[in-house]
């Protein structure tokens, strides 16, 4: 049989036997050998992306987690700053008020003080007046009883007299 | 063949090898070439052959089947004859010969039933292997997992890469087309029954596969693939009033198919014929004193190797290549089919 002269039977059974060989594999065979790789690698590109997604959102809340942290660390910061700014306001308002208090008080009782005294003193020299006007009454009564002594007396008060104008 | 049997009875019994008084032309084509039964090796100068049925029309007394073995010794049966060519021929009474309808199961029809089926149990197997499981869950191991590589690799770097987007159509042929000269070019290497047939080095059956292409190529062709070959885009005294580009473009949409169908062809052809003729150095030289002979002996082992491993190489590149040039062609008539 020659070479390079196609024998039809050989076409013939080829044709067949390819056509057959075809439509089986084409039906049951690569279609689904194909379809199921595809999609495997289809799923495989699916997880990877979902991989990324979840690692992109793990990186966003942890951002987020450092976000909160610092925050909060920030505001506490802020707290006991304030909270000891109020804390000396409150300590120096209270000692100002206690100090004002004190100083009002004082100056109540140097007040109530100085009155006591000056009612004191006023009733002290009542209270002398009185008993030397009484004394000298007395004294009076019983030098003034003689004559003599009337005169020595008034004398001794006239001298006085000049002698406290002559100072003057 | 029976290379590497011989290669063995060679080195072990050169005096074997003497007896031999090699034919060379009988030789070299009755390995390549189609024949009526399937000579499978010769034991003590007994020919083992598998006989196969012939199935002929003739034209006068209708069909005609009989097994092969009344035929092999070019004795007539039923009118029936080998020519010289080694053809079935109808003897007419006048002495004339007439060629009939023949459509006899020859060695290189069943060597193709048997690669196929062969090629059909593999693939089906491996898809076998995806329906019982869930491939979107595991990854096939083993046969199967050989299997996915390769015709991932087809679909993936040859066919999505030369087509572009409406592969999908294409890929059951061209993944078809692969695995069948594969598998075929593979068997023809294998040098005993039921390898050995030099199947994909045949010109009637790259002949039907390059058709198949051109089928798939002008039949799913698109406007614009239509346009490029009646009304390219050339300078207009180029197309009228002699047509010569699209007359040079009609001439390439069956050179680009019969390309393929002589390339195959040949490439097949060509390395079966350095194997025979590797081997065949051996029985040539028996003659020649036994020194010559077994030095010789061992140098053509050594290139038969060689050979035998090339022609691996061969056999998926070829495969690989018209697949790829395949996928090319449709790729060309797909063009633009989505701007």
């Amino acid at each position: 049989m020659s070479l390079i002269t196609p024998d039809f039977g050989l076409l013939f059974w080829m044709t067949l036997i390819f056509a057959v060989v075809f439509f089986i594999l084409a039906k049951f065979g690569f279609p689904i050998i194909t379809g199921m790789v595809e999609k495997r690698s289809d799923r495989i590109d699916e997880s990877l992306r979902k991989a990324e997604e979840a690692e992109k959102a793990l990186a966003e809340m942890d951002e987020r987690r450092q976000q909160i942290l610092s925050d909060a660390k920030a505001e506490q910061a802020r707290i006991l700053r304030e909270a000891s700014a109020t804390s000396d306001s409150i300590v120096s308002k209270a000692q100002d008020k206690a100090k004002e208090e004190a100083s009002k008080i004082l100056e109540q009782a140097r007040i109530e003080i100085a009155a006591e005294k000056e009612s004191a003193l006023r009733d002290i020299r009542r209270v002398v007046a009185t008993l030397s006007v009484e004394v000298a009454e007395k004294v009076l009564r019983a030098d003034l009883d003689e004559d003599e002594k009337q005169g020595a007396y008034l004398d001794r008060l006239i001298d006085e007299v000049q002698r406290s104008q002559d100072k003057s | 063949m029976k290379r590497l049997v011989g290669i063995l009875v060679a080195l072990l019994l050169p005096v074997f090898a003497w007896a031999q008084d090699l034919d060379m032309d009988e030789y070299l084509f009755g390995h390549v070439g189609d024949s009526y039964g399937w000579h499978v090796t010769t034991i003590k100068g007994e020919p083992v052959s598998i006989h196969l049925p012939v199935i002929v029309r003739s034209k006068t007394t209708g069909w005609h089947v009989f097994s092969s073995k009344y035929i092999e010794e070019g004795e007539s049966y039923e009118g029936f004859v080998l020519n010289e060519g080694g053809k079935l021929v109808e003897l007419q009474p006048d002495g004339t010969t007439l060629k009939p309808l023949d459509i006899s199961i020859t060695k290189n029809v069943l060597g193709l039933m048997v690669n196929s089926l062969i090629l059909v149990l593999i693939v089906l197997l491996t898809a076998r292997w995806y329906r019982k499981h869930d491939a979107t869950k595991q990854a096939p191991r083993g046969f199967t997992g050989l299997m996915e590589m390769l015709i991932m690799m087809v679909e993936d770097d040859v066919i999505k890469e030369c087509i572009g987007a409406d592969y999908r159509r294409y890929s059951p042929y061209l993944l078809t087309a692969f695995f069948f000269i594969f598998v075929n070019n593979l068997m023809g290497i294998v040098p005993f029954f039921p390898g050995g047939a030099n199947i994909t080095g045949n010109i009637a059956i790259t002949m039907t596969l390059a058709l198949c292409t051109f089928i798939a190529v002008n039949v799913f062709g698109n406007k614009h693939y239509w346009k490029d070959i009646l009304w390219p885009d050339v300078p207009t005294w180029l197309k009228v009033p002699l047509p010569l580009i699209p007359v040079i473009e009609i001439i390439g949409m069956f050179t680009k198919p019969f390309s393929l169908m002589v390339r195959l062809f040949a490439n097949i052809l060509a390395g079966h014929f350095m194997l025979l003729g590797v081997v065949a150095v051996i029985f040539l030289t028996a003659k020649m004193g036994i020194g010559l002979n077994a030095g010789l002996s061992v140098i053509s082992v050594l290139f038969g190797v060689f050979m035998d491993i090339l022609e691996l190489l061969v056999a998926f590149i070829q495969a690989y290549v018209f697949t790829m040039l395949s996928s090319v062609f449709i790729g060309l008539s797909r063009q633009h089919s989505n701007s």
